[in-house]
């Protein structure tokens, strides 16, 4: 199928391959296990919405994903890669040439002028200043919010630094993109517009999303639904379509 | 580079706090300035100490005539005028004396046309200037046959000639001592302070003969005051001392038991100790100075640490966003070397400055030297790393997860 950036990517490389994996917690009662054999595999292209009431084990799912925990046991390759085998630098390297983030709490610095905080991953990729922030300008443009550039985070709503924080997961081109409860913080009309940009980024630059959510109408912008229970995965589907995504 | 990248980061985030990062400044300031300036007026102490060392000459012994004991009282050193010119002369053909002169001595009044001076008259042997490695500067040293013939010539002290000549030229005039004319051959170099502080260059040197016999009349005749000798080297002036008072022993008949009628003073052991309290002194500045950097240092720490608590979420969205541990390590890191280092240049600036004020205001010799500012400068950034390394580790291990659910 076609990529985002307009190759052919081979049907048969999946993103995210995942196979029996298991994560425990060390307690002082004994190990406590969040994820008890996952396995999954999502292709380029893919939409999915993680699903599941809270301690089901989709956040740690999320951090293992998002390559900032390690499973007990269990093999988890991104985009061909096998994680357990990369050190500390290949990890980094993946997490920022491959992943984005988007974070409930939008995390963006709040010291920051919003171009900054879009062109923050690039600083770790040893680009210049100037093509840093030339870069991040686009992106804000595209997210409607260029004429904030210079502005502080805290000089805009919630749905606006929303915007900016997917603006800076989407600089270093991601194949992936992990967005963690995103709408969770914003209201409805906002979420909307979020997941209209989401569902854009996907749709017209293959991007990759797995998209953790526990509101159903959020989760039916998603084309694959994939829901948590006790650390297992206890339904995997497709979303119906006639249930509709747009307002 | 990416260097280039972390640097404006750490200077973004010195920026965002200004006062703080001012106030963890102020430790180093302090701290460097402090040891700018001790270490500057101890230098200062030191280069004036051996200067007046130099001044006085080097491996000096001064013999001087012993105190006298008349019905009970005793009178000072060199009351009783015990030593001789023959004296003297035998001291000088001892084996590893380079140079020797007898020396009388007395206080008198100089006139010379409207004006007059108090000084200080030193009687001599032409190799007087020899014994104390004093150069002339205009004219010329008087003579044996000056000597034998007790002439009426003199040599003149620099500041004698400023208080008695004023802007002439003293060499070939002719100043009165009494009613006595007395023509001065030659001008001696300039001195400067003894290591009491007083001023060598207020003098008027004459031949001996004519110190005893036309201005002071001893009642002894061949007495003089005291003998001062120049070793050859400094490591036989112990031996020196020992056949110095074996001879005057012998030549004043001096029976086993019988108290020395003279007395022997090593000058070169009485400056070195002189200059081993002064290196002392600013060597103690100086330790007490590097506590307050020390101290400079512990408060960047601590503001390190407080900064990467404050901070926690902010490496964790930086350690999401692809930072490697270290590249929150070199930020952090380079964070307190800025601190430091700009800190260090401040107090490179404010120490020089007050050494520079405290010269003038209190006329206390300092030298300021591109070493200790080099030296702080090392001393900041060792400081910046040292103390900047435990809170940059703790920052570049903490777990991204952690650090992103902070609040």
């Amino acid at each position: 199928m076609l990529g985002g950036d307009g190759k052919i990517i081979a049907r048969d490389t999946p993103v995210i391959a995942i196979r029996n994996l298991y994560k425990d917690y060390p307690t002082p009662a004994g190990a406590f296990p969040a994820l008890k054999g996952i396995s999954l595999t999502v292709y380029p292209g893919e939409f999915v919405a993680v699903m599941g009431p809270s301690g089901s084990g989709k956040s740690t799912f999320m951090n293992i994903l998002g390559c900032l925990d390690h499973p007990t046991y269990g093999d988890y390759e991104l985009n061909g890669k096998l994680v357990s085998s990369l050190d500390e630098e290949a990890t980094a390297r993946l997490r920022r040439r491959t992943l984005g983030f988007v974070f409930q709490g939008f995390n963006l610095l709040p010291r920051m002028t919003l171009e900054d905080n879009v062109a923050l991953p690039l600083v770790y990729s040893g680009v210049p200043r100037e093509r840093r922030l030339a870069k991040a300008r686009r992106l804000l443009e595209k997210v409607g919010l260029a004429r904030y550039a210079k502005s502080l985070p805290s000089r805009i709503s919630g749905g606006q630094q929303q915007r900016v924080a997917i603006a800076r997961a989407l600089i270093n081109r991601p194949k992936l993109i992990l967005a963690d409860e995103p709408t969770g913080n914003l209201d409805s009309r906002t979420s909307e517009k979020i997941m209209a940009l989401f569902t854009k980024l996907n749709r017209r630059k293959g991007i990759t999303i797995v998209l953790v959510t526990h509101e159903t109408d959020i989760a039916l912008h998603a084309r694959r639904q994939v829901r948590f229970l006790d650390g297992v995965i206890v339904q995997d589907a497709p979303t119906r379509k006639e249930e509709g995504t747009q307002p | 580079m990416m260097f280039t990248g972390m640097f404006n980061e750490a200077c973004s985030a010195m920026g965002a706090n200004r006062l703080r990062t001012a106030l963890t400044m102020l430790g180093m300031i302090i701290g460097v300035g402090a040891v700018v300036l001790m270490m500057s007026i101890g230098q200062g102490a030191q280069i004036a100490v051996k200067e007046s060392i130099d001044s006085m000459g080097s491996n000096l012994f001064v013999v001087a005539s012993g105190s006298a004991t008349a019905s009970g009282v005793r009178s000072g050193s060199g009351s009783t005028p015990t030593l001789t010119t023959a004296d003297a002369e035998a001291i000088g053909e001892l084996p590893g004396i380079a140079a020797s002169s007898p020396i009388h001595t007395g206080m008198a009044q100089l006139v010379y046309g409207p004006l007059n001076w108090n000084t200080r008259i030193f009687g001599v042997t032409p190799n007087y200037l020899d014994v104390r490695s004093w150069p002339i500067a205009a004219g010329d040293n008087f003579t044996e046959s000056d000597l034998r013939s007790a002439t009426r010539v003199a040599l003149i002290g620099q500041s004698t000639a400023e208080n008695l000549f004023a802007e002439e030229d003293p060499v070939g005039k002719t100043l009165r001592i009494g009613q006595a004319p007395y023509q001065i051959l030659g001008v001696l170099a300039r001195k400067g302070q003894s290591l009491e502080g007083s001023d060598q260059d207020d003098v008027l040197i004459v031949p001996l003969t004519t110190a005893q016999r036309q201005i002071f009349g001893s009642p002894f005749q061949g007495s003089i005051r005291s003998i001062l000798v120049r070793a050859e080297q400094a490591e036989i002036m112990p031996q020196l001392e020992i056949a110095i008072v074996d001879l005057l022993r012998q030549r004043h008949r001096l029976r086993e038991g019988q108290e020395n009628d003279f007395s022997v003073r090593d000058l070169t052991a009485i400056a070195e100790s002189a200059a081993e309290t002064t290196r002392i002194m600013s060597m103690l500045l100086g330790a007490i100075a590097s506590v307050s950097l020390v101290v400079g240092g512990i408060g960047i720490m601590n503001i390190m640490l407080v900064s990467v608590t404050e901070r926690t979420r902010e490496i964790g969205i930086r350690m999401a966003v692809g930072a490697r541990e270290i590249d929150v390590l070199t930020q952090f890191l380079l964070e307190a070397i800025l601190i430091s280092i700009a800190g260090c240049l401040i107090g490179l600036a404010l120490g020089v400055g007050s050494a520079v004020l405290v010269h003038i205001y209190t006329a206390v010799p300092v030298i300021v030297s591109g070493s200790s500012g080099i030296v702080a400068f090392i001393v900041a950034a060792a400081i910046g790393i040292f103390f900047g390394f435990y809170p940059a580790q703790k920052a570049a291990r903490l777990d991204p997860i952690e650090a992103l659910r902070y609040q």
